[in-house]
């Protein structure tokens, strides 16, 4: 047995009292985890405080809370590993309730008010087409496990709580829900994909609201890498359907990859004006919603030229990198074949982590241990052009 | 030491001050650049988005030139980090992948060759606390920046995701900047926002989301008594600095603090002038920061 400290967020809306925080000590096993120091602690001292729990095994999700300021599951995360850790610097095992959610009571967040809503808003079911087949519908092996990695989201909510877009938008849609909605995107039986798809990226708080900061796949506690999903739909969306939405993320895109393929290096003034239209240089100069949302960025490029850090000539003209017909080989080699070759790390799982296991390590890690198995699904392709208009 | 050094692009583009502080300090640190000029763009995460596989051709172009100057690689920019680490780990994990990677790079007679933790690609950043070592830092300070209170500001790129990151390695990664700034002499302020995300890669596609993010790290580390940030990223210097006028609507207050490029900060403390720096080319303008870093010198 170890003496360990927590230091526990309480807050009762209810009571008219402000929130504060109350110091627990327990004595367990380091193995043992947040959620049984807790429990113990309701047990034995005070049974007013208020957790979520049920499986204690990292399945059903319900236990999600932030320990030294990191989201995950209290039944998860042992006290030795969480008392050792580098930011909570005195051992003191600070635990709160998640982020980005109203608090129902101490550790307890609405998650009907966020996540749940947010996942409905996704439309999170199957709509298939016609009548359903007389048996069971037949679905290509890759495809299904294209979508593996969004059904293993146990909804506990520790990525919404992360979530660095929706700390300032709430109305972002958000990790969970996006990646649920891929699930449904990627799933052959599903007859609204374009539908989906342009829905998402119209939304101004859609595919498109995401800043990319890896939050969500660093404490998603069971790898379904939300943002990769995220990115998956971006893919989706512009790659096989062309879908030029309002938020710019076809044009951003579009005038991302089409100047380092002519340049080979990135010229930010040109990158500017046409993702405001498309991806195209030409329309930027001439269309009026494109011409208005320029204006908007206008300050920035003033900014920039009257800073001095950027020079006129720099501003308009941009050299080519040496070499660079062969970024420019590269780049037809790989586009011209007309297919999207994809390496999914989530089913290869990684050649230094499995050479490093033995034989039996990965026991409870499906993903690796299995990697062998179904290693001619891994690196998937996604056939292109199915609905480009 | 020797580096295959890749700049990026937007330290040659809308950061000059950023390439240009980087070849000044690098004599102060023994650093011998072998500058990669014909690599690309590292994608930032774009370009991923678009096609994996044009990506990982793209950045195993740029990791085998790295390799046949024989040694490691350094960037000085969080993005391309993370971008090129993205990169590296689809091109370790599959050998059959990787081999489909190279044949595209056939025509030059270029090859990547996974190296393990033989050779690596590393930011600045973290080449300072591995590799050249903050006893050494310290000892090379002529200018101790003492009184100095820097914000951090790290870029996601670098700190996320960890098992990515070799932050199974190197578990204090994320602790790095903290302890530069320390090691120069000044004092590295604690606030909300030090490995946060500065919301540059919305600012096209999101513009308010990507401009409260900014603005509301600024805010938080005025509020925490900050005199200036500093990054080793120059994406997120382009959200910190160049769209801080901008930001301030966004979270509707006076904003007004600079922020510093890593290779800056370095600089001051290794004795080099502002304005070798580049420093009076930056939007927020580094006066005050000057002002001080004058008045030590002085003292
Ligand atoms: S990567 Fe996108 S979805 Fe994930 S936490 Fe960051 S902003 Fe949210
Ligand atoms: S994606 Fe991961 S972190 Fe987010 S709710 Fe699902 S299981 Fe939890
Ligand atoms: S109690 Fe079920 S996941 Fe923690």
């Amino acid at each position: 047995m170890t003496a360990f400290d927590l230091k526990v967020r309480r807050y009762d809306p209810e009571s008219g009292e402000s929130a504060y925080w109350q110091d627990v000590s327990i004595e367990l096993e380091p193995e043992r985890s947040v959620l049984d120091a807790i429990l113990k602690f309701k047990a034995d001292t005070d049974n007013s405080l208020g957790i979520r729990c049920s499986c204690q095994a990292a399945i059903c999700g319900s236990c999600g809370v932030r320990i030294n300021g990191q989201s995950r599951l209290a039944c998860n995360t042992q006290l030795g590993e969480a008392s050792e850790e580098l930011r909570s610097s005195d051992g003191t095992i600070v635990v709160e309730p998640m982020g980005n959610m109203p608090v129902l009571k101490d550790l307890i967040v609405d998650m009907d008010a966020v996540h749940w809503k947010k996942v409905q808003r996704v439309v999170p079911w199957l709509l298939p087409e016609g009548d359903p087949p007389e048996r069971e519908y037949i679905v290509p092996g890759e495809a299904m496990i294209d979508v593996t990695q969004s059904m293993a989201c146990i909804h506990c909510g520790a990525c919404v709580s992360a979530c660095l877009s929706m700390e300032v938008d709430p109305e972002f849609i958000g990790p969970a829900a996006l990646a649920k909605a891929y699930r449904f995107v990627g799933d052959p039986r599903d007859s609204q994909t374009e539908e989906r798809l342009r829905d998402l990226a119209e939304d101004p708080h859609g595919i498109y609201d995401c800043t990319h900061c890896f939050a969500c796949i660093e404490v998603c506690p069971k790898d379904v890498a939300p943002m990769s999903q995220i990115m998956r739909l971006r893919r989706r969306a512009t790659g096989d359907y062309g879908i030029k939405d309002s938020n710019n993320g076809y044009g951003h895109g579009k005038a991302f990859v089409d100047i380092v393929g002519k340049y080979g290096t990135l010229h930010e003034s040109q990158l500017v004006p046409r993702s405001y239209a498309d991806g195209s240089l030409i329309k930027s100069q001439v269309r009026p919603d494109s011409l208005k949302q320029l204006a908007e960025g206008l300050p920035t490029v003033l900014n920039g030229l009257r800073s001095g850090k950027v020079s006129p000539v720099k501003a308009i003209w941009h050299k080519k990198l040496p070499d660079q017909d062969q970024v420019r080989r590269i780049y037809h080699e790989v586009e011209s074949r007309g297919e999207r070759i994809e390496l999914n790390l989530y089913i290869v799982g990684d050649e230094a982590e499995n050479a490093q296991m033995g034989p039996d390590a990965g026991a409870d890690e499906p993903a690796m241990g299995d990697a062998a198995d179904v290693d001619t699904g891994a690196r998937s392709t996604e056939e292109e052009g199915a609905g480009v208009q | 030491m020797k580096v295959a050094y890749w700049p990026g692009c937007v330290s040659r583009g809308f950061t000059p001050e950023l390439h240009g502080s980087m070849a000044a300090v690098a004599p102060k640190l023994d650093l011998e650049l072998i500058e990669l000029d014909r690599a690309s763009c590292c994608g930032a995460g774009v370009i991923a988005e678009h096609n994996q596989e044009l990506v990982d051709t793209l950045n195993a172009r740029t990791f085998a030139m790295a390799q046949q100057t024989g040694v490691q690689m350094m960037n000085i920019c969080s993005t391309c980090q993370g971008a090129q680490s993205e990169c590296q780990q689809r091109l370790d994990a599959d050998p059959d992948y990787r081999a489909m990677i190279n044949s595209h790079l056939e025509p030059e007679g270029l090859h990547y060759e996974r190296a393990g933790r033989e050779w690596t690609n590393k930011n600045l950043l973290w080449l300072l606390v591995e590799d050249i070592g903050l006893d050494a830092l310290r000892e090379r300070v002529v200018r101790p920046l003492e009184g100095l209170r820097v914000a951090p500001f790290y870029g996601c790129y670098i700190v996320r995701p960890t098992g990515r990151l070799g932050y199974d390695e190197f578990p204090q990664r994320d602790f790095y900047l903290d302890w530069v700034i320390e090691a120069l002499g000044g004092t590295a302020v604690d606030y909300a926002g030090s490995h946060k995300c500065c919301g540059f890669p919305v600012i096209t596609m999101a513009r308010a989301t990507s401009l409260r993010q900014a603005g509301r790290h600024l805010a938080d580390a005025i509020d925490a008594g900050a005199d200036c940030l500093a990054t080793p990223c120059p994406l997120c210097h382009l959200n910190l600095d160049l769209q801080q006028p901008d930001a301030e609507k966004y979270v509707e207050r006076e904003l007004g603090i600079p922020v510093l490029h890593l290779p800056q900060l370095l600089g001051l403390a290794l004795g080099l002038e502002p304005r070798e720096l580049g420093m009076d080319k930056h939007v927020v303008k580094t006066r005050e920061v000057q002002r001080k870093v004058r008045e030590l010198a002085a003292a």
